[in-house]
């Protein structure tokens, strides 16, 4: 824990705690929707604590409250978390090699650590950033869930205060120094575009798989055949 | 909604991500497939901004979010503070709502 304090900037610490900050918050809210659509208080905080993914909590307690199945919500929640698979391949050396640290680390990965880690230069910050992220959100996000579930309706609407627009903000800052490069801009260009011309007819989660279509626009033929075989091992 | 779906909903969710990386520790890759994993990354992540800054649900999330999320992007672009960039961006979409923009 030393190592990563020293290895990251307060630059970058001010940032993750300004995410961590709009987690706790956004966590609240969480807690707050979850009792109010009628579930005992120990389900948000044990769904933030063993599924640490925002998204498709929302989903499960939406599709419930709305008198859904639950198999409908576990279905649902497990396409929207689909895209951690290759956000593993892609970012599974930063997580560590040792069993305790690839355990606990998997758990963290979540859009932002990954985020964060693919922002940074050298594979040690890209380290840092990733457990620094992780772990300070999975902290802010279940405290955010437990004080919202305990204090119920009391908690403001966090639309208004614009905290929906944190998440993709952080994000888009942080890819911006790497859409730079004209081989990454392009297919994400076309898979922003996919996943925005597809968003109105599929459910949520499976438009953000579809952008990866986006790597068509790598040519070259050898990644080609590197592109069958990584089909071939997912 | 009982303790199964919650554990099985976990499960899977962890084997999403454990599976990755294990898998890009036991499969030894070329050089150009890492790239090509790297490259997949960015392409989920810029999708998920897209997506989230200009839908909810299945329809157009309205101006005021994706206002604000340029306002943070343009800072960011002019390498503004990461604190700057998350306040800026929130603040314009509240302030945007405050004034009656959906």
């Amino acid at each position: 824990m030393r190592s990563i304090w020293r290895t990251l900037d307060v630059e970058l610490w001010r940032g993750v705690l300004a995410i961590a900050l709009a987690a706790a918050v956004n966590g609240a809210s969480f807690g707050a929707i979850a009792v109010a659509a009628g579930l005992p208080l120990w389900v948000p905080v044990a769904m933030s604590v063993l599924i640490f993914a925002g998204g498709s909590q929302y989903l499960a307690v939406g599709v419930v409250a709305a008198g859904g199945s639950p198999i409908a919500a576990v279905v649902g929640g497990l396409v929207l978390n689909a895209r951690h698979l290759p956000f593993g391949l892609a970012v599974g050396d930063v997580v560590g090699r040792s069993w305790p640290a690839r355990l606990l680390g998997s758990h963290l990965l979540i859009d932002e650590s990954v985020a964060f880690a693919m922002a940074q230069k050298s594979p040690e910050r890209a380290r840092a950033a990733y457990w620094a992220c992780g772990a300070s959100l999975f902290v802010a996000w279940n405290t955010g869930v437990f004080a919202g579930a305990l204090a119920g309706r009391l908690v403001a609407d966090p639309d208004a205060l614009g905290l929906d627009a944190v998440f993709p903000a952080v994000m888009l800052a942080l890819v911006l120094p790497v859409l730079r490069e004209a081989d990454k801009l392009r297919p994400a260009m076309l898979g922003a575009a996919i996943a925005l011309a597809t968003t109105p007819f599929l459910p949520p989660g499976v438009p953000v798989l579809l952008a990866l279509g986006g790597l068509l626009t790598v040519k070259n033929a050898r990644v080609k055949n590197a592109r069958v075989k990584k089909k071939e091992a997912m | 909604m009982t303790i199964v779906p919650i554990l099985v909903l976990a499960l899977g969710t962890f084997a999403f991500r454990f599976g990755g990386t294990l898998m890009r520790d036991r499969v030894t890759m070329p050089d150009r497939v890492k790239e090509l994993l790297s490259t997949g990354a960015v392409v989920l992540l810029v999708a998920l901004v897209a997506t989230s800054a200009l839908a909810k649900g299945q329809g157009f999330a309205g101006w005021a979010l994706p206002a604000g999320v340029a306002v943070g992007g343009v800072l960011a672009w002019r390498k503004a503070p990461f604190v700057v960039v998350v306040v800026a961006a929130a603040a314009t979409t509240a302030l945007l709502r405050l004034a009656g923009v959906a």
